[in-house]
C-alpha cells in the first residue's frame, strides 16, 4: 500500500527540481566562482569570496560596457561536486567565466568541461604544477607551483645555512615544494641532511620534528598546506627545536596571515618566502586590507589575494574585448595581461597563462600590537620553476 | 492449498510489479524530455541511487552493516578510470570490469564478515576502505595520488552515443543502467535466495537449523553488492572524466547509509528514494545558503529520522493517523 505515496514523494521532487529556473538579461555577465565553503577548506573559501567582494567594492560591477554578476557555488572541496556544478553554471547559468577552486583536484576535474565549453577558468587558490597543462583555458592567479620555495633556497644558501631538512605535507603540492626547494639548494652548494614527509590526514607532527631535531640541522625548511601552520608552530616550539638552534624556514603557508594572530609569539622571527603579506607597503595593498577588513571582519591573507587578483584579470580581460564573452577572445585577452596587485608588481605569462610574481622573504614581527610578515628582500619575476627550465 | 502453491503465490505476489514502480520509472525516463536542465544532477541521483541499492542489498536484505562500503565504489571508479585512459575507453566495457573488479574485491573481503557481531563488521569495512584510500593515495603512477586520475577520455558508448556537455547521453546511460541492475536485484531478492537471506538476517541460527547456510549465502550477496557498488563508481568515473581520491574517503560510505536511512532499508527502492531526497535537499539548500548549508541539512536529516521511524513511506500514513487523532501503530 504504498503507492500513492510514492507517487506525491516524486512529484514533490519534480516540482522542486524545475523550480530552480535561470533568468538572465543579455547585458549582464555571469562569472561562476565555485569554492570550498563547508568542509575542511572552508577557510579558503571564506577569504577567497572575500577578495572578490573587495575587488567589485572598490572597483564597482562593470566592466567592459557589462553589468559582473557573481554566482557563488560551494563544493565542500569534493571534485565530482566542483565538475557538476561547473558544468550547470556553463550550461544553464550561461556564465561567461568560472572561478575559484580550493584545491589541484577540484582545478583537474573541470579540465575536461570547460576545454569543451571553451569557457576560461581562473585558478585562484591551487598551486599544483601539472594543472595548466589539462587545459587550454586554464589562468592563475594563485602560485605555479613551488614559486615560493625555490627562492627560500636561495636566501638560505646565501645566509649561512649549510645542513637543512625538509619537512612537507605528503601530497601533490608537498612533494612539488619538497622538489622545488631541495634541487635549488643542491644548486647553491647546501646539503639536504634528510627529507620528512608528513601525512595528509591528522597531522601529529611531534614523532617528524624528533627525527628533526636528531639530525641537527642547521634548519628546517617546513611547507604545510593551509590552516594547519598553527598545530605545526605549537609543536614546534614544544619539541624545543628553537632552543635546540635549529632555525625554521617556511613557504608563507606556515605563517599565513589568517593564523598568525591564533600562533602568538612562537612565531616571531620566522623566515618564510610567499607572494603575499598583509603588511606590504603600498597604496593598492593598504586599500585592499582596509576593505576586507571592514566588510568581512578578516584579516586577508593570500587566498583573499588570489580573488582580488582574479577579478581583476576578468574585468582586463573584458575591458581588451569590449564585452565579448566569447571564452576563446576572453582567454586569449588574459594573456601577457600586467598590473600591480595588494601583492606587488604581476602577470599572465601569454606561453602557460601561469602567473608570474614576486617572492619576498619575510620575518615574522610585531607591528601595532600584532604579528605580521615583515618583508625584508625580493626576488623578482619568478616563473614556474619546473617549467621555465 | 498445499504448502507449495502457498509458497510460490508468496514468491508472486512480491515479485509483481506495483503501480508506483512504473510510474517512478517512467517520471525517469521522461525528465529527459521535461527537465533538459537539470540531467547533471538527475545523473549524480542515478549514480548515488545505484550505490544505496548495493548497499541495500547487504544490508537490508543481509543485514551486514558496513561502514566502508565506499571501498567498492572507488575501486570500480578507479578501475574504470585507469582502463579508459590506458587500455580501452568505450563506457560500457569499463563498467563491466569495474563490476568484475570490485565484485572479486568484494569475494575476497567478504570472508572478513562472515566473522563477529555487527561491532566487528563496522570496524572490519571501515578498515578496509581505510587501507585501499591510502593504497589509492600513495600508488601515484597509478592512480595520480592526492592530484586524483585525469587524463580519461571516454569514446561514445557502444562506439553510438558520444556525452555531451548537457549531460543528455551520460543521464540516459546511468539511467539504463541503474534500471537494469534495479531489475536484476529485484529478481534476487525476491527469489527464494533472497528470502533466505532475510532470514538469516532475522535469525542466522535458526536458519542454519533450517537448512540455509548462512555462509554461502552471504559471500554470494557481499561479492554481487560489490559489483554493484563497483559499477556505480565506475559510472561516476565515466561521466566525470575524472577521479579524485575522495571517491575512496569516509564521508561517502557515510553519506550513502544516511541516504538508505531516511529512504528506508529493505525494499530496494529506499536507496532510489533516499538518492532523490537527499541530493535534491543538499542541492537546494547549499544554493540557498553556501556558508550555512550543512546547519539545515543536519537538522533536517534528524527531523526525518526522528519523525520518519524506519521508512519515508511511512510518513503519510503516520500524518494521516496524527491528523484523525488516531495512534499511529501500524504507521510503518
Amino acid at each position: 500500500m504504498i503507492t500513492r505515496r510514492h507517487l506525491i514523494a516524486s512529484a514533490a521532487a519534480i516540482a522542486m527540481l524545475s523550480a530552480a529556473a535561470p533568468s538572465m538579461a543579455a547585458d549582464t555577465v555571469k562569472i561562476g566562482l565555485i569554492l570550498p565553503m563547508t568542509g575542511p577548506f572552508a577557510s579558503t573559501g571564506r577569504q577567497v569570496e572575500a577578495g572578490v567582494r573587495a575587488y567589485m567594492a572598490l572597483n564597482g560591477d562593470t566592466a567592459g560596457g557589462k553589468k559582473v554578476e557573481i554566482v557563488l557555488r560551494d563544493d565542500a572541496g569534493t571534485a565530482d561536486q566542483t565538475r557538476r556544478i561547473a558544468q550547470e553554471l556553463i550550461v544553464n547559468d550561461k556564465v561567461s567565466m568560472l572561478m575559484g577552486f580550493g584545491l589541484t583536484p577540484l582545478a583537474m576535474a573541470v579540465a575536461p568541461v570547460i576545454s569543451q565549453a571553451k569557457v576560461p577558468a581562473i585558478i585562484t587558490s591551487a598551486t599544483t604544477s601539472a594543472i595548466m597543462s589539462k587545459s587550454d583555458y586554464f589562468a592563475r592567479t594563485s602560485m605555479a607551483g613551488p614559486q615560493s620555495a625555490v627562492p627560500v633556497a636561495t636566501w638560505a644558501a646565501k645566509n649561512g645555512l649549510k645542513r637543512v631538512v625538509t619537512l612537507v605535507t605528503d601530497y601533490g603540492p608537498g612533494h612539488d615544494i619538497e622538489k622545488g626547494f631541495t634541487d635549488e639548494f643542491k644548486k647553491d652548494g647546501g646539503e639536504i641532511v634528510e627529507a620528512v614527509r608528513v601525512p595528509l590526514q591528522n597531522p601529529d607532527f611531534a614523532p617528524f620534528l624528533q627525527r628533526v631535531r636528531d639530525a641537527k640541522p642547521d634548519a628546517v625548511f617546513v611547507f604545510v598546506p593551509a590552516g594547519v601552520g598553527s598545530l605545526f608552530m605549537k609543536q614546534f616550539v614544544d619539541r624545543g627545536l628553537a632552543d635546540a638552534g635549529i632555525k625554521l624556514i617556511a613557504t608563507g603557508d606556515v605563517t599565513d596571515d589568517d593564523l598568525l594572530g591564533a600562533i602568538g609569539d612562537p612565531a616571531l622571527g620566522v623566515i618564510t618566502g610567499h607572494f603575499y603579506s598583509a603588511a606590504h607597503d603600498s597604496p593598492e595593498n593598504k586599500a585592499f586590507v582596509k576593505q576586507v577588513k571592514d566588510t568581512a571582519k578578516i584579516r586577508p591573507n593570500f587566498m583573499a589575494v588570489g580573488g582580488f587578483d582574479a577579478m581583476h584579470l576578468a574585468y582586463a580581460a573584458l575591458a581588451k574585448t569590449n564585452g565579448d564573452t566569447d571564452g576563446t577572445k576572453l582567454i586569449t585577452a588574459m594573456k601577457g595581461a600586467e598590473w600591480t596587485s595588494p601583492r606587488g608588481p604581476i602577470s599572465i605569462d601569454p606561453a602557460t597563462r601561469d602567473i608570474v610574481q614576486d617572492i619576498y622573504i619575510r620575518k615574522v614581527e610585531k607591528k601595532d600590537g600584532e604579528l605580521y610578515n615583515i618583508e625584508f628582500d625580493t626576488f623578482k619575476k619568478i616563473h614556474d620553476p619546473f617549467v621555465a627550465k | 492449498m498445499t504448502h507449495h502453491t502457498q509458497a510460490s503465490e508468496f514468491l508472486n505476489a512480491r515479485h509483481r510489479w506495483r503501480l508506483w514502480e512504473i510510474a517512478l520509472w517512467l517520471l525517469a525516463v521522461a525528465a529527459i524530455f521535461i527537465l533538459p536542465s537539470q540531467l547533471l544532477i538527475l545523473t549524480e541521483i542515478a549514480i548515488l541511487a545505484l550505490f544505496a541499492v548495493s548497499l541495500d542489498l547487504i544490508l537490508g536484505y543481509a543485514g551486514i552493516v558496513s561502514l566502508g562500503h565506499t571501498a567498492f565504489f572507488g575501486l570500480g571508479a578507479y578501475a574504470a578510470g585507469i582502463l579508459a585512459r590506458d587500455y580501452v575507453s568505450e563506457p560500457v566495457t569499463g563498467l563491466v570490469f569495474a563490476g568484475l573488479i570490485s565484485g572479486l574485491f568484494g569475494l575476497a573481503t567478504s570472508f572478513l564478515v562472515l566473522r563477529g557481531s555487527d561491532l566487528t563488521r563496522l570496524m572490519t569495512t571501515f578498515g578496509v576502505a581505510m587501507l585501499l584510500a591510502e593504497l589509492g593515495n600513495q600508488a601515484t603512477w597509478l592512480t595520480g595520488g592526492a592530484d586524483g586520475l585525469s587524463g580519461i577520455s571516454m569514446s561514445p558508448i557502444l562506439g553510438l552515443f558520444e556525452f555531451d556537455l548537457y549531460g543528455r547521453n551520460g543521464y540516459i546511460y546511468c539511467l539504463a543502467v541503474l534500471i537494469v541492475l534495479t531489475f536484476v536485484a529485484r529478481r534476487i531478492v525476491n527469489s527464494p535466495f533472497g528470502l533466505s537471506l532475510m532470514a538469516i538476517k532475522r535469525n542466522p541460527r535458526r536458519a542454519a537449523m533450517l537448512g540455509i547456510s548462512p555462509k554461502r549465502r552471504i559471500v554470494a550477496i557481499y561479492s554481487v553488492s560489490a559489483a554493484y557498488a563497483g559499477m556505480a563508481g565506475a559510472l561516476l568515473a565515466q561521466t566525470t572524466n575524472f577521479v579524485s581520491p575522495d571517491v575512496l574517503a569516509f564521508h561517502r560510505s557515510a553519506d550513502v547509509l544516511l541516504v538508505l536511512v531516511i529512504g528506508g532499508a529493505g525494499y530496494l527502492y529506499g536507496g532510489i528514494f533516499g538518492a532523490i531526497i537527499f541530493t535534491l535537499l543538499r542541492d537546494w539548500l547549499s544554493v540557498a545558503t553556501p556558508q550555512y548549508w550543512m546547519f539545515w541539512i543536519g537538522l533536517i536529516l534528524v527531523a526525518i529520522v526522528m519523525i520518519g521511524r524506519e521508512r519515508l513511506t511511512g510518513w503519510p500514513l503516520l500524518l494521516a493517523a496524527r491528523l484523525r487523532g488516531k495512534p499511529a501503530e501500524d504507521a510503518r
